[in-house]
Order: C-alpha cells, then structure tokens, then sequence
C-alpha cells in the first residue's frame, strides 16, 4: 500500500515539468498556430540558466526560488525575441515554413548552449529547506517531490484564472478561435503573439529550472522532452490546458508504474496509450476538432503540370553528369575523389526519402512529423533479415520497402483518421514508438550497438557498381511516385487535399485513398533506407530517430512543398550542407543559421525562388489571401 | 440622409483585387456620406463580400485607395482601420464560440472616440434585450439571430463611425430580419453612417437611401433607392435571380 502511494505521488511529481512544457507549447499553438519545435529546447536553456541563476544569486532559502523565476522570465524573453527577430517576419509565408525557422532555432540553441555550459551534465543545485525525505506509510519520498506535487495544479490555476478573468486572456482566447477576426475588432496581434510566446516559453522555461534538484541539465533535455510533450498536447486535446493537465498526470503516473511492470517498454507505453486516445477521441481527451482556420485561405496552388521541355532538358543534364561522375571518377581521381561518389551516393538516399515524403505532404496534404520510422524501418527489415537469416542483398534489400509498408499500414489505419496537426502528431508518436523497440529491444535489434554487416554482394560491392545501382533505383523510383501523382490517384489525391468535403461529395472514399498514399510513401521511404543500410553496412536507431525525421521534413519544406522538384533540391541542399559544416565544430550552429538565413529570404522554399523569376510567366506564384 | 452638402466619410476609389489568378473586384468605387445608408447590392460572387474585406484591410488589393473620414487607410492593417473608427459586421457572424456573451462584447470593446456614438454593454442590451438574457452563454451555443445580433453588438463595442454590415439578413427568420432592419434605422438615428450588402432588395429598400449594383466585381449601376424602385430593367437585368 505505502509502496503504491509513494510510486502515485512520484507519478505526480514527475508530471510537473512535463505539464508545464506541454501546456506552454499548447498555449503557442493556440494563438500562433505554430508547432514550436524548439520548446523542448526552451525547457533545456531554462535548466541551464536555471543552474547559471542559482550560482549568481546564491541558493539560499529565496534565492534559490528567484533564481528559479529569473531562469523562466529569461527564457520567456528568448521566446519573444524568437518571435521578434524570426516569426513575425514570416507570419505571411506558410503556415509550415515556420516549422522550419523552429528547426534553425533547435540547432542553433544546441550549439550556444554547449559552447556557453560545455558538454558535462550539470548537477542540479538542491533546493533550500526540501532536501530531507517524508514518510508516508513507512515509504519514503522526497520533500523536492511535493514541492513539484503542488506546482502543477497551482500553474493550472494561475493559467485560469489569467485567461478567464483577465482582458489579455479573453483575448488570447478568442485569437485561438479566430485571430483575423480579433484583429478587425481592432486589436493588434503582434502584442498579443508577443505575449503568447513569452507566457508560453517562460512555462517552458520554468520546467526545465523547477526540475533541476531531481534531473539536472544535459544537452540531450531539448529532443527528450519534446517528443513526451507532444504526446501530452495530443491526448490532452491542442490547446486545453486542462487537458494538458488531465494527460501530463497520467503520462507521469503510467511512466512511473510502467517502469515496476515492464522496466523496459516505459516508452513504448506512453506512446501505446496516446494511440489508445486517439482512435476514441480522435481530438484528444478535452480537445476539440481542428478548426479550417479563418481568414488563412491561401490562394489554391497552382496544378502540378508534367514537365516541360526546360525541365526534362535538366533533368537530362542532372541524370548525364550522374551517369559519368563514376567515368570522371576513374580518369581524374584527384577531381571526383572517392569521397565525391559516397557523398552522391548519399545524396541520392536522401532525394528519394525526401520525395517520398513529398508524396504525402504536397499532394496529400498530410505533413508526416515521422517519417523516419519508414526510413529506419526499411533499413532494419533489411537488416534484421540479414542478421537472422543471413539473407544475401537481392532478398533482404526488398524485405526493406515491403517492412516498410507494412509498417506504414498498421500506422496509416491509424493516422489517416486524423487531419493536421493532430496527424502530424501522431506520425511523431508511431515513429517513436518505432524507435522505442529498436532502442530498447536489444536482443532482437541490438538496441544502441545496431545492427552490422550488411553489406552488398559481391557484384555490387565495389563503389561504382553500388553507385550506379542507388541511381538506378533512386531515378526509378522518383518517376514511378511521379508517375503516380499524374495518374487518376494522384488527382484524387489532390482533390481530397483541396476539398474534403467536396471529394467526398463525389463518392471518393478520400481516407482509402490517403491511406493507400500513406503506404505508398511508406515503401518508397524503406527503399531509401534499404540503400542506405547497404551502403553504410550497419545500421543504429538513429536511422528512425526524431531529427531524421525532422530532416526528412526540413528538406521538403526547404525545397518546396508545392513543386515536385522542390524535394530534391531541399534534400540536395541540406545533404550536401550537412557534409560541408560536419567537420567545423560549431556545425549545428551553422546549420541552423544557415536555415534561418534561407527562410527570412525565401519564404517559398528554394524552388520558390525560381519561382518569382520565371514561374510568374507559367502563373505559378499566385497572390496569396493575406492572413492579416 | 443630409440633402444639401453630402460630406463623404468613406471613400473606396478603383479598388483591385484578385484571388490568386482571378480578378475579383475591376476599378470599384463608391462613396458613403455621412449618416447614409448605402446598400451594395448583387448576386452570390459579385464581390460583395470582397468589397468589404478588401476596405477592411483583410484581403489586400492590388491597386485602388480607400478614405476614411478623409485620412488614406489603403493598405492599413485591420486593427489599425478598426481603430480608426470603421467597424466591421462579417458576413458568416464569426462569434467567437467559447467564449460567453460578455467576453465576446469585451474583445470588441476600444476606447470611446468623441465622433461617434459611445456603446457600453448595458446600452447594447437596451438595443438587443435578447442577449441581456443570456450574458454568460456560450455563444456558440445561441441561435442563428441571436449570434447575429451578438456579431452587431461587438462590432459596436468599438464604438465605430462608419459600420460595414455584409449581408445581415442573411439565413435569418422573417421576424429576426425585421429586427435587423430596426437595429439598422435605430445605428443611423445615432448617427452612423452604414455601408451594408445585400442580395435582399426588399430589405435593402426598407433601410437604405442609394444603392450600388455590384456585377462581376463591377459597379454597374448607382443611384437612390427610390430611383431603383423605378427602373426595373435595371432590377431585372442585374438582381432578379
């Protein structure tokens, strides 16, 4: 009994950070309708300057707790100034390519923090006048932990009470319903997103500092967090905060039973019952279904059109230099190093998982926060079949898309259900159940250490041969998924993007049709992985991690989501950026930077940027209905 | 409507617009004088509704200048020309569902301005006594009429000059109609000017002093009431159905 109290009241505490993360991300979203993906990172720098503040100001009774708030109120300023410097100058461009500034933010964050803090964990200070332990039926627990048992509720109330009996909340809350309309009411949004982001990342920003005596602070907080927050929002319902509430207490107590029960699915299991949630309330447990935003109509897309002439004629000229590099290889070695083919190779692997996802996301209109778990599903189907089969390349490497698809089946059932955010969530959750399994089911997947091995056959094992076999497949499978979009399928696809209701009207089953999308793009995300684990002989759960996935996302968005070269372009880019900064020190600042950079000055992806050139002339760069 | 020297407070010149590709509203202009009732008349997709995004700041144009009270507002941002004292009533009533009766009222409310009609929640009540009855209801849990009702309400709240009402008897039961039409001759007894849209010609009849005939994102036709009243080849060319 004693046993059971102290594990629930452990549940509770553990919940504080969580609720306070997942309920500023939520408040964000609400307003601003932006998935800040750099909140978990918001959560890192407050227990950094969190640890930073008690040093300055001393740990004593009350400077502990003011080195506390100091550490929140910071982070809430590094949120406006996020707002400031970044989203505000690109609240005009797509909902989705603010995603991408977020991404910039991540990598930029990492760098400053372990350039400010270094790369050792620190050791959280302990909190004045609650280090001892309580009681509690012959049980003992932590005094820290009731400190954090009170937290939540006490935040929960303070929310309340300023978004229900204060005029800036009253408005928050009906800019979360329809914000155009608040601001013909004549009220200025730029204060009131302001606000959302430093009341959202200061909430972020006080759970990383207010569990610093129990966890500490370490580079690895912000990806940690983050994928746990999600799961909070999402069963909690977007944008209630009383969801959040209702799910961060129940994630917390399943996390801390689920650990007496099954001591190594603890995060498959949070993960299980955020699918659990969802097939019975699609929206969450206190959320509501999403709203079409008013007034962000955009102008529809101009129709994807088959290549004309200009564009075969490049993509002969693309498909030529690819053919000869491997010639230019042999005859001027000192040019076209060896390196060069293994950076094509690699290259080549990331355009079609990038068009794959493309698939989904332009034409489907379903934006996949996990497509990683195809990627690294293909490479370890592929590489499980070698392990215990020791099956030879020609059947392993298909066992990789068929996985996969099998995989994106059992997701898509689930998923398709969804629309939106809400499915881009659940993507994120399926992939890190995916990841999960590997990482944690180390006799099957050798968990961290991998898999290794897996090797081509001897006809394909030397460089040039691979070589040609990842542009065959790769061209192939680029115009098979092209081929694919011009067909009847891929017009009902589009047609059930643009208008649900009216494809329905017509008797179009549209979930079918995107689930047999979601599969589609599943298996062609696998035959990316299958090259990818042949050409590197191993594979390790990084494969099906979140940032891959968030690669795969950014390459899109980067590229261009409403072009079909756009994934290519972004995957080439950002593959071959990632190799050029992968050897200074402070790369992923650079990177991030350099993502800033491009979206502040191409709001419409690097295709775009054609696109305002010559693409006026085909009437591809419509005026957009300005969401005000 | 003041016969002798007509005073514009809202004056739309030339507007553009498009949608993507698609030319919505060609060179439109129309003025409203101080305490009219101007109606813009026209079908479904004539650009009524445009019309008054695009004054409104919510759709932006191409080309085209709007006054108000004769200070330039082209291009502003919605908050900016609210403020300035145009108050907009949108077509689908847009309340805001979760929120109550009263809160709905407080996102509308701004400061008093000393030209216009100064509106508290109390005084809204008098002119709507439905909504008195229901101050902490959801209002998305209201009926059609009394959300429209709320929708002119919180417009008001920001104690506006000039009043663009997008089609107000739109979906509404007859009684409820002739409600709006009292509210309306009630906002131009306090003094405001009022450009409203219409497909309802009965209706637009009984409230309103001129008209503009709106076609294709054109105007097509611009006089009084009564002249309309008189010209049914104009009526049976642009408005009969």
């Amino acid at each position: 009994m004693g046993e059971f109290v102290v594990t629930l009241l452990t549940g509770l505490s553990s919940a504080a950070a969580l609720f306070l993360v997942a309920s500023g991300l939520s408040i964000i979203f609400g307003v601003t309708r932006i998935v800040n993906f750099a909140h978990g990172s918001f959560y890192m720098l407050g227990a950094y300057i969190g640890v930073s503040a008690v040093h300055a100001v001393g740990g004593g009774a009350i400077g502990f707790w003011i080195a506390i708030l100091i550490a929140a109120a910071a982070v809430g300023l590094i949120g406006v100034a996020m707002e400031v410097l970044l989203l505000r100058r690109i609240y005009r461009a797509p909902e989705l390519f603010q995603l991408i500034a977020t991404f910039g933010v991540i990598l930029v964050i990492q760098d400053i923090t372990l350039w400010i803090w270094g790369s050792e964990d620190l050791v959280g200070p302990r909190a004045p006048g609650f280090t001892g332990a309580v009681t509690i039926l012959g049980q003992r627990l932590p005094e820290y932990d009731l400190v954090l048992i009170a937290v939540s509720p006490l935040v929960l109330a303070g929310l309340w009470l300023l978004f229900n009996r204060t005029r800036w909340g009253t408005l928050v809350r009906a800019a979360t319903l329809d914000r155009q309309m608040v601001s013909a009411l004549g009220v200025n949004q730029r204060w009131l997103f302001t606000g959302v982001l430093f009341l959202g990342s200061a909430l972020a920003g006080l759970g990383g500092a207010i569990q610093l005596p129990k966890g500490g602070a370490d580079l690895l907080m912000d990806f940690n967090i983050i994928a746990a927050a999600f799961v909070v929002v999402v069963v909690g319902g977007m944008g209630s905060i009383g969801g959040a509430f209702l799910a961060a207490m129940l994630i917390g107590l399943l996390q801390t039973f689920g650990i007496q029960i099954f001591p190594n699915s603890t995060l498959i299991l949070m993960f299980l019952v955020m699918a659990v949630v969802l097939i019975f309330r699609p929206w969450g447990l206190l959320g509501q279904p999403e709203i079409p935003g008013h007034g962000v109509v955009e102008a529809p897309e101009a129709p994807l059109r088959p290549a004309d002439r200009g564009l075969r004629i490049v993509g002969a000229a693309v498909l030529a230099v690819l053919l000869l590099l491997p010639v230019a290889h042999l005859i001027v070695p000192s040019l076209v190093g060896d390196f060069s083919l293994v950076l094509v190779i690699e290259i080549m692997i990331f355009v079609l998982f990038a068009a794959a996802l493309h698939f989904i996301m332009g034409p489907g209109g379903m934006v996949s926060f996990g497509h990683a778990a195809f990627f690294g599903g293909g490479a370890y189907a592929a590489a499980l079949l070698v392990k215990f089969a020791e099956a030879p390349m020609e059947i392993a490497f298909w066992a990789a898309p068929a996985g996969a698809a099998l995989l994106a089946i059992l997701f898509g059932w689930f998923c398709v259900r969804l629309t939106g955010v809400y499915f881009a969530m659940l993507t994120l959750a399926f992939a890190q159940i995916a990841w999960s399994i590997v990482f944690q089911w180390g006799e099957v997947t050798g968990g961290d250490d991998g898999i290794l091995g897996t090797w081509p056959s001897d006809w394909a094992s030397s460089r040039i041969a691979y070589y040609y076999m990842t542009v065959g497949f790769v061209v192939a499978g680029l115009l098979a998924l092209r081929r694919i979009l011009f067909a009847p399928f891929g017009y009902t696809l589009r047609a059930g993007r643009d208008s649900p209701l009216r494809a329905a009207a017509i008797g179009i089953d549209l979930k079918r049709h995107q689930w047999v999308a979601f599969t589609i793009s599943g298996a062609f995300a696998g035959l990316a992985g299958a090259l990818f684990v042949y050409s590197k002989g191993s594979v390790f759960p990084t494969a099906m991690e979140i940032a891959r996935s968030f690669d795969a996302l950014l390459m899109v968005l980067l590229g261009g989501v409403h072009s079909l070269t756009g994934p290519i372009v972004g995957a080439t880019a950002l593959t071959w950026l990632n190799d050029l900064f992968s050897e200074l020190s402070y790369w992923r600042f650079l990177l991030g930077a350099t993502i800033i950079g491009l979206v502040l000055l191409l709001p419409n992806g690097l295709v775009g940027l054609g696109e305002t050139g010559f693409g006026r002339r085909l009437g591809a760069a419509p005026d957009r209905e300005v969401p005000a | 409507m003041t016969a002798s020297a007509p005073r514009p407070v809202l004056e739309a010149r030339d507007l553009h617009t498009y949608y993507g590709g698609a030319h919505i509203l060609v060179d439109l202009s129309f003025v409203l004088n101080d305490g009219e009732v101007v109606v813009l008349l026209g079908r479904n997709g004539a650009g009524k509704t445009t019309t008054m995004k695009s004054v409104m700041g919510l759709v932006r144009m191409r080309a085209g200048t709007v006054h108000l009270e004769g200070a330039d507002i082209t291009g502003r941002e919605p908050h900016v020309i609210a403020r300035a004292g145009m108050g907009y009533v949108p077509e689908d009533r847009r309340i805001f569902g979760d929120l109550t009766v009263m809160e709905n009222l407080e996102v509308g409310r701004q400061p008093e301005r000393p030209d216009a009609p100064v509106w508290t929640p109390e005084r809204l009540f008098g002119m709507f006594p439905n909504l008195a009855e229901m101050r902490t209801r959801q209002a998305g849990r209201m009926s059609g009429g009394e959300q429209q009702m709320l929708t002119v309400a919180r417009t008001l709240m920001g104690n506006p000059r000039v009043l663009l009402l997008d089609e107000p008897s739109e979906g509404l039961a007859p009684v409820i109609v002739d409600q709006m039409a009292a509210t309306i001759q009630a906002l131009k007894a306090e003094g405001l000017s009022i450009l409203l849209s219409e497909q309802n010609l009965h209706f637009a009849t009984a409230v309103s002093d001129r008209a503009y005939i709106v076609e294709k994102g054109r105007i097509r036709y611009e006089g009084t009431m009564d002249a309309l009243a008189d010209d049914a080849e104009v009526r049976n060319t642009y408005l009969t159905v």
